[in-house]
């Protein structure tokens, strides 16, 4: 009903009367080899249904087995969200028609999740929100459908429809939080900030490919605005396909303003679920989901109960990485970075390759002067993602090793790099090759000795007499006349040659 | 020995030995079983219409292949080489598999049921799919989309259902042996009719990965013979974990065939019995009460004590029971939409994907399929669940107490497989009631998991038919159904002077 009136309400003017009360359900595709209940495989980008077998199509007689490997990483991530692990818990069938979905039921999770009662801190502008987790739990994905014809894609007026089945029974775990009260003005970024800090914990761990544009991570965005100060929670709207952190926010946004210019109207708002738009930064109705739609769940009758041990469960415990955000004050404490250094470092999504340059040995200025650079210029210009640039972290550090020795400097080490993009071997290799090294000929360098023997008379008869020890001083000059291209070793050499 | 309808008449045990003693060839005694299909089967209008597709020549090519490996002289299984029928409700690659439903015409499954999977191995020749009610909704097979399976007893009776088919070819010695599915009784209740024996092993025993489910918690497969020895045979081939079906059961069951040999010694000294008082009274057909208890007395002087048990929850077994399967068949029926498989029916104009959905299931399910449905969706709304399905599940928990505390007096429990002998085809068909209660006494099994079997104890005094009498086990003590079903076999065959089936009327030949 309010589709056709897209008046929206100044943000600053929706914090004047109403209370945000923010909830997020995120979807993550797990990486796991195969899928939640068949050896089908995962991979990406195959050809439409090539990986089905009779139980992910869900064929007559088929049954489901449950992946293990799935169960770990939910496991992992709920531990890593602080939640607790369920001693005993069952899959239950979500029962709907749609074409997409092989079985029509969807096996899922109910009112026994595998993770409950979690939380995680967001921090936004230097202050931290608790975001309480309700629940993780696991289910598989559906098929995708692909409509052909008509003017908008959907499913409403195409010619026909396609569907890919590859996509059915991908392992997911679903992540909802409890409402986010008290966000108010900060509403948008917390929105934001969890989706971004969830997605940060997911690579962390290595659940996950943990691409939202390839819906790998899948936001829905749940909003309810009340009275201000009134305590109570409103009417909410689901927002699907906000396949974007920047989207998350914008999507929080327009809600917020498109919930008080009904509420203003006097009007009340639809529990719904609402389609975001990227393109135009809209949400538009999608089918009403009221409390009576019924997916008539119950317990799967074709799985037993998961029941991980205790003893598994703290060894899993044992395998979870540094708290991503613990990680970076941690980092930024060591390696002495302003805030505005480690936000480069993170925007740039560089934190992990720094961190790897420098225990590959370089300082942490050096490394982070080359990666938020040359090589985060590099990534801009080619569109490329910055740890796919063919630079590794080691080639880094090696690369400033060899400005340290004076060995090239800084100009010389930007065409090194760009031998690296060419795939020309490594820094030494193409030092070496493409004439950077340093001169090490006996003719160029023979010249410069003569030429420093005869400037430095004084010098050089020290040395006939046996103070080998005052060789460096011609060594010192003969390097300068070199620009620094020289090899110490043997330029010391034909000196005692020449003089001894 | 030397026409065919001579091989047809032999236990799968005795065509075992035949073929390992090179006395006949398995081409020649599968060959004498697609005859004898051709004389009596008919179609949905006359005959037995056991068979709702004969595999003529894939069967013959695995018979032919199975007399290759004994003359290779390799390792055979000792049932290979004797062909076997498969209810059509479990998956056959290259098979036609239709449930008994028109919204599966002309499926051809692309895999193996596990248990079709261990019946090739082990090289018994599949002469075809038998006849059932639609997705084993009943206890006639008159709910099968392709016709009626007709008693051989009495044409004009039902031969049980839901597997009235898998029964009706053992008894006409169409099939040496049969696969069936029992959800509520569909394997007993037709040997019970049929004159046959029939075993529910417990829950999980056999592997149910390809059994297109009716009923997931409470379906379960199993063996389908004429003699006891015969279904030992059989569930220890198609039994045994399966790693493909979660619910199966990882540990092995004592030896079946020992159970059978020792039981067939006719000596159950030891032996506790307990007779189920709440299965039996009102609405119990004399005729089958008075062979039951003549059945208990021939146990007795085996050496079995027998004492009454009560098992007070039973009597709320059908309630709990059409609770259950309908919630559950209903979310597995959900699958046949016609969007990947199946029949498909488009509506007139411009349909959209939901309208072909529901012409389709409209089209193709029958009445008693959308009974079941309606039902399982109405006790699973929300709103409903707690008091419908929420509250059978807490029911079925007080029927396992009952077996469990009757089992800690008692060995088995027996009880008559069904209330009633064979009635007529069509008397139940308008009352689903009246066919419901012809499972009242195989149901309990189902809820609690345990296992049961149905073996002949004779014919009832009033009409001539066949009467089953049922043993039930602890889960996993399958072997205990088969000790006590041998005894009780060994013994009234001695009586009767050779089985029961003996007496049944010579088909008449209809080709």
């Amino acid at each position: 009903m309010t589709d056709h009136s897209p008046t929206l309400i100044p943000f600053d003017d929706v914090l004047a009367s109403y209370d945000p009360a923010l909830g997020l359900e995120v979807h993550v595709e797990l990486n796991t080899a195969s899928k939640m209940f068949c050896g089908c495989s995962t991979e990406f980008g195959a050809d439409p249904n090539t990986q089905v077998c009779p139980t992910c199509l869900g064929l007559p007689g088929s049954m489901p087995v449950v992946n293990g490997k799935a169960v770990e990483s939910a496991i992992r991530i709920g531990l890593a969200l602080n939640c607790e692990i369920a001693e005993w818990c069952r899959f239950a069938r979500k029962n709907y028609f749609y074409p997409d979905m092989p079985k029509n039921f969807q096996t899922s999770q109910y009112d026994e999740p595998i993770c409950f009662d979690g939380y995680m801190d967001v921090e936004v502008e230097g202050e931290t929100y608790r975001v309480e987790i309700e629940r993780a739990h696991m289910e598989e994905d559906t098929g995708k459908s692909l409509h052909v014809g008509g003017a908008t894609g959907r499913i409403h007026g195409a010619d026909y429809s396609l569907v890919d089945y590859n996509r059915a029974g991908i392992p997911l775990i679903e992540i909802v939080t409890k409402p986010i009260l008290g966000a108010g003005e900060k509403a948008p970024e917390v929105a934001r900030a969890y989706v971004s800090q969830l997605r940060d914990l997911i690579v962390a761990l290595g659940v996950s490919d943990a691409r939202m544009e390839q819906g790998s991570i899948r936001a829905d965005v749940n909003l309810s605005l009340a009275p201000k100060g009134s305590g109570l929670l409103g009417t909410r709207t689901e927002t699907k396909n906000v396949n974007s952190l920047r989207s998350v926010e914008r999507a929080v946004r327009y809600e917020m303003s498109r919930h008080a210019a009904v509420l203003d109207a006097g009007e009340r708002i639809l529990q719904e679920t609402r389609h975001w738009h990227e393109d135009t930064g809209v949400t538009t109705s999608g089918r009403e989901k009221s409390d009576a739609e019924d997916y008539r769940y119950f317990p799967e009758p074709d799985l037993v109960p998961v029941a991980p041990t205790r003893e598994w469960v703290e060894e899993l415990r044992g395998t979870l990485p540094e708290n991503p955000t613990a990680q970076r004050a941690r980092l930024q404490a060591e390696w002495g970075f302003s805030d505005l250094e480690m936000r480069d470092t993170v925007g740039a999504g560089a934190l992990a390759l720094v961190e790897q340059t420098v225990a590959a040995g370089a300082s942490p200025q050096a490394a982070r002067k080359w990666w938020l650079g040359e090589l985060a210029r590099r990534a801009n210009d080619t569109d490329t993602p910055i740890d796919q640039l063919g630079v590794t972290p080691a080639d880094v550090a090696a690369v400033q090793q060899l400005v340290d020795a004076g060995t090239i400097n800084d100009k010389l080490a930007r065409k090194v790099f760009e031998g690296l993009y060419a795939g020309e071997g490594t820094p030494a290799e193409i030092v070496e090759k493409s004439g950077l090294a340093v001169v090490s000929d006996d003719g160029a360098l023979s010249t410069a000795v003569d030429k420093a023997i005869a400037a430095n008379p004084d010098i050089a008869d020290k040395i006939r007499d046996g103070k080998v020890a005052a060789a460096g001083a011609l060594i010192g000059a003969v390097m300068k006349e070199m620009r620094g291209q020289a090899d110490a070793g043997r330029v010391r050499e034909l000196i005692l040659e020449k003089l001894t | 020995m030397t026409t065919g309808g001579d091989w047809t008449r032999k236990t799968a045990a005795e065509l075992a030995d035949a073929l390992a003693a090179g006395e006949v060839t398995s081409v020649e005694l599968t060959q004498a079983h697609l005859d004898r299909i051709a004389a009596v089967d008919g179609d949905a209008t006359a005959g037995v219409h056991a068979f709702l597709h004969v595999d003529r020549e894939g069967v013959l090519a695995q018979a032919a292949a199975s007399d290759e490996r004994r003359a290779a002289g390799e390792p055979l299984h000792q049932l290979d080489g004797v062909p076997i029928a498969v209810k059509d409700v479990l998956t056959t690659q290259g098979l036609p598999t239709t449930c008994g439903s028109k919204i599966l015409e002309g499926w051809v499954p692309p895999y193996d049921a596990t248990v079709v999977r261990r019946i090739k191995d082990a090289g018994l020749p599949i002469l075809g799919k038998t006849n059932m009610d639609e997705f084993a909704m009943g206890s006639s097979t008159e709910h099968s989309a392709y016709g009626p399976t007709r008693n051989p007893w009495d044409q004009t009776r039902i031969p049980g259902g839901s597997g009235g088919g898998s029964a009706a070819a053992v008894a006409a010695y169409e099939a040496p042996l049969a696969v069936g599915t029992d959800t509520g009784g569909s394997i007993r209740q037709p040997g019970a009719v049929t004159g046959t024996v029939g075993v529910k092993p417990t829950y999980g025993a056999v592997s149910r990965y390809g059994l297109v489910a009716l009923a997931n918690s409470l379906d379960q497969a199993g063996p389908v013979t004429r003699t006891v020895l015969d279904a030992a045979l059989l569930q220890e081939l198609i039994g045994g974990h399966d790693p493909l079906d979660s619910t199966s059961v990882d540990q092995p069951l004592p030896s079946l065939v020992d159970a059978a040999r020792q039981g067939a010694t006719g000596d159950l000294s030891g032996v506790r019995i307990g007779v189920i008082t709440e299965l039996s009274g009102d609405g119990w057909q004399p005729g089958v009460m008075t062979r039951f208890q003549e059945s208990v007395d021939l146990l007795v002087k085996a050496g079995a004590e027998v004492v009454e048990v009560s098992c007070p929850t039973f009597v709320h077994a059908l309630a709990t029971y059409y609770l259950i399967l309908p919630a559950e068949c209903s979310s597995n029926l959900a699958k046949f939409d016609a969007m990947r498989y199946g029949l498909r029916v488009v509506p007139e104009g411009n349909p959209s994907a939901e309208d072909v959905m529901k012409a389709t299931r409209d089209a193709g399910f029958g009445d008693e399929v959308k009974r079941r449905i309606i039902l399982g969706t109405y006790a699973l709304s929300s709103g409903y669940y707690d008091a419908y399905y929420g509250q059978a599940q807490k029911v079925r928990t007080l029927i396992s107490r009952d077996f469990a505390t009757a089992f800690e007096q008692v060995d088995v429990l027996v009880s008559p497989t069904a209330p009633t002998t064979a009635f007529e085809l069509g008397e139940k068909l308008d009352d689903p009631l009246a066919m419901y209660l012809n499972d009242l006494a195989t149901i309990p099994a189902n809820l609690a998991g345990v296992p049961g079997i149905s073996v002949p104890a004779g014919l009832a005094d009033e009409d001539g038919l066949p009467v089953g009498f049922q043993v039930l086990a602890p889960a996993l003590a399958d072997d205990r159904c088969y000790r006590v079903g041998a005894a009780l076999e060994a013994l009234l065959t001695a009586e009767w002077g050779g089985p029961l089936l003996d007496r049944a009327p010579v088909l008449e030949e209809i080709r």
